[in-house]
């Protein structure tokens, strides 16, 4: 199924989560962000929810609008909802690409067919988040697409303080120190050091290491994630896993450390 | 497994139509024997009863010239006669009172007894002019004259009860052909008949399958069995027209309390972002929450179910490896069993492919490993087994479900009564249902003696008939 919103639905009990008051997630880096969505009160609590969470927020109300408005340009990312009237959220994004325009798209959906979300991808799209969701998937999601290296440049390692990743080689190292990792334990790493100090939510970590668009009943990733900690964090001052409350999972260095 | 041919003379045989055939076989094969019987009689007896009535007309000649004309007389005709048949087609023979020959054309009395009818039949032998001698049978009477002489009149019979066995032969012939026409007729109109009923069969068996939009084929011939089809798929349409208004109403009330529940949660989630100061406040917002959130959950699966029941997914269907789809479940699995103290294993060929939507296969097989996990107590073991047809099939040694709840658990919402106090909505096994059923395919579960087998058994019907 769809990254809907029952990521963490399954979690509640686990104990993880709730002891861990921890540090607030990663510093936020205030963004722009258009809310396109037709359903005002939706669009209401989206950007409501942006704001409180310190991003800037403009809200258009149907396709039109937000085509003139995204043209204007300075958006951080775009929050499209497929079913609009007057222009629809894939046309939309495929006139934005077409005229050169590459920031990133996050689809909002009432549709949750595998299809929809190739489509939408295809469409230019960077991610496809199906309604309704929770807020902070869809944060988690932004943060990610935002992020993203524009224009990709290649890279053979990924380096979070002492955590080195070889891409190539497919080895992990820290402190200098050989880590052996097995091939779903690697990508898991990579998937939170390409994203590092940002939230990656467990439909995230599924999707990107296991390409299942659908959420297990249990907290399987939650146990990936512990057998991970004990391979990089084990033995170490200062851990670089950390768990992030009511949303996922996010690797980076301590204050201290950055 | 049964010889293929044997099963399906079996089911032949077990056809109503091959029976009405064996019956009407029986009655047409009876009246054949009546007439053919009649046909036996009115011959051959014909020719019996001439001969009997001649060769009693001439015995009562003779005795009336006896007792008229005497002895002397009879002895006359008699060389007479025989001088007339050297050939002995009429026999005659008059012997004294101690049987010693007095005239006629055979030389003494046959050995033979009369039988019930005072009937002897014996072989005489014939030499005609440029032939070797040849035994014929003949039939005769004898008749005591006063004075102790006997006579014997009787004709050759030869030709004619060569001619009787070829007519009695000929008949039987008949009657077997009969037999034979019949039988073979009653397998062809059985057949032709039983393809009707076969296509009917075989639309029930796909829609049982899951498969609503299959309807039974009318040929136009317009007999009851047209009339059958078409009464059968009118009621097909109207179950489907049921289920769709069903399914619709599911799904309008899952979208229309999506959004509502969706803006709920926002607002939670709004407000928790505020940081209430309250840590009661907060943990009301918390619980509201994961509420919320329980009941989108029931909601989103009973979509997917809808989903999958709708069948629109077939269109993403693609051929996909059954190992490796399975080696990476057991990949993402493996560590929640480990933790909780369970053996996880799959058996299966390294090689099978099957033509499936990805993703719902994955989910329906996460949703068994997951039931299986959560059922079963530390120390016990799970296998995931591909076997090919393919057969897909998650076994644990838990406590397994009793006989008498299999049946039930697969509806929907139904959780067992130990289970309550366990998160979950009873949905999962529903979901694993419908996508069985989408890919053609047939849910079982098994005693696994002990413990649960739960089979995705994605063999072609027949081929789940015949094992």
């Amino acid at each position: 199924m769809m990254p809907g919103g029952r990521s963490h639905q399954p979690h509640q009990l686990h104990g993880d989560r709730r002891l861990a008051a921890g540090p607030a997630p990663a510093k936020m880096v205030p963004m722009h962000i258009l809310v396109i969505e037709d359903d005002a009160e939706a669009a209401d609590y989206l950007v409501k929810g942006l704001k409180e969470s310190g991003h800037g927020v403009a809200w258009a109300k149907d396709g039109r609008d937000g085509l003139i408005q995204a043209a204007q340009g300075g958006f951080d990312v775009l929050i499209v909802d497929r079913m609009l009237p007057g222009l629809d959220g894939l046309s939309l994004v495929q006139h934005l690409r077409a005229t050169g325009d590459a920031t990133p798209v996050l689809f909002l959906s009432a549709l949750g067919e595998v299809d929809d979300r190739v489509r939408g991808l295809r469409a230019g799209g960077d991610d496809y988040l199906v309604k309704p969701f929770a807020f902070a998937e869809l944060l988690a999601r932004i943060e990610a697409v935002a992020r993203r290296p524009k224009g990709a440049p290649v890279t053979t390692t990924l380096k979070v303080a002492d955590l080195e990743l070889d891409l190539l080689r497919r080895t992990a190292s820290r402190g200098g120190k050989q880590i052996d990792l097995q091939s779903k334990e690697f990508q898991l790493l990579e998937a939170l050091m390409r994203h590092p100090g940002q939230v990656m939510t467990r439909t995230m970590l599924l999707e990107k290491v296991w390409d299942y668009h659908f959420d297990p009943q249990t907290n399987v990733i939650d146990v990936h994630i512990s057998r991970l900690r004990q391979k990089i964090d084990r033995g170490f001052d200062e851990p670089l896993i950390h768990t992030v409350r009511g949303a996922g999972y996010c690797l980076r260095a301590s204050e201290t450390a950055a | 497994m049964p010889d293929i041919a044997y099963v399906r003379l079996r089911r032949l045989l077990d056809t109503s139509t091959f029976r009405l055939a064996l019956i009407y076989l029986a009655l047409f094969a009876a009246s054949a024997f009546a007439l053919l019987g009649y046909l036996y009689y009115a011959t051959t007896g014909f020719m019996d009863r001439q001969t009997a009535e001649t060769i009693q007309a001439e015995i009562s000649g003779i005795a009336e010239q006896y007792r008229t004309q005497g002895l002397l007389r009879v002895k006359e005709v008699i060389e007479q006669r025989s001088a007339a048949h050297p050939y002995r087609a009429s026999i005659y023979l008059l012997t004294d009172p101690f049987g010693h020959w007095l005239a006629g054309n055979i030389d003494r009395w046959p050995e033979v007894q009369p039988d019930a009818d005072g009937w002897l039949v014996f072989p005489v032998s014939v030499e005609q002019e440029d032939q070797p001698a040849q035994s014929r049978r003949a039939i005769a009477r004898s008749f005591t004259l006063s004075g102790g002489f006997s006579l014997l009149v009787g004709r050759e019979v030869e030709d004619r009860l060569v001619l009787q066995s070829r007519i009695k032969q000929a008949l039987l012939a008949g009657l077997a052909l009969t037999l034979v026409l019949g039988l073979a007729g009653g397998f062809l109109l059985s057949r032709g008949l039983l393809r009707r009923v076969d296509a009917i069969n075989r639309t029930t068996r796909h829609i049982m399958a899951g498969d609503l939009s299959r309807r039974i084929p009318i040929t136009g011939s317009r007999d009851e069995f047209d009339q059958l089809a078409a009464n059968l798929n009118a009621m097909l349409d109207q179950i489907e027209r049921l289920l769709c208004g069903m399914r619709e109403v599911t799904d309008n009330i899952a979208h229309d309390l999506r959004t509502p529940l969706n803006r709920l949660r926002s607002r939670i989630e709004v407000a928790l972002m505020r940081e209430p100061e309250a840590a009661e406040t907060r943990a009301l917002l918390e619980q509201s929450l994961a509420d919320a959130e329980v009941m989108i959950g029931t909601f989103n699966a009973l979509l997917d179910i809808a989903r999958a029941e709708a069948g629109s997914e077939r269109a993403s269907f693609e051929p996909l490896a059954l190992p490796a789809l399975v080696a990476d479940l057991i990949d993402l699995y493996e560590p929640l069993a480990e933790e909780k103290g369970l053996m996880l294993e799959h058996h299966g060929p390294s090689q099978l492919t099957m033509v499936a939507n990805r993703h719902l296969l994955a989910q329906a097989l996460a949703n068994l490993l997951d039931n299986a996990i959560k059922y079963t107590p530390a120390g016990g073991r799970i296998s995931l087994t591909v076997e090919p047809g393919p057969v897909i099939s998650v076994s644990d040694n838990g406590p397994g479900i009793p006989e008498a709840e299999r049946e039930h658990v697969l509806e929907r919402f139904v959780r067992l009564e130990e289970h309550r106090g366990t998160p979950g909505n009873g949905l999962g096994l529903s979901l694993v249902q419908a996508v069985a059923r989408l890919h053609g395919g047939q849910m079982t579960l098994a005693d696994n003696q002990p413990g649960l087998k739960v089979s995705l058994d994605f063999r072609q019907i027949s081929g789940r008939r015949a094992a």
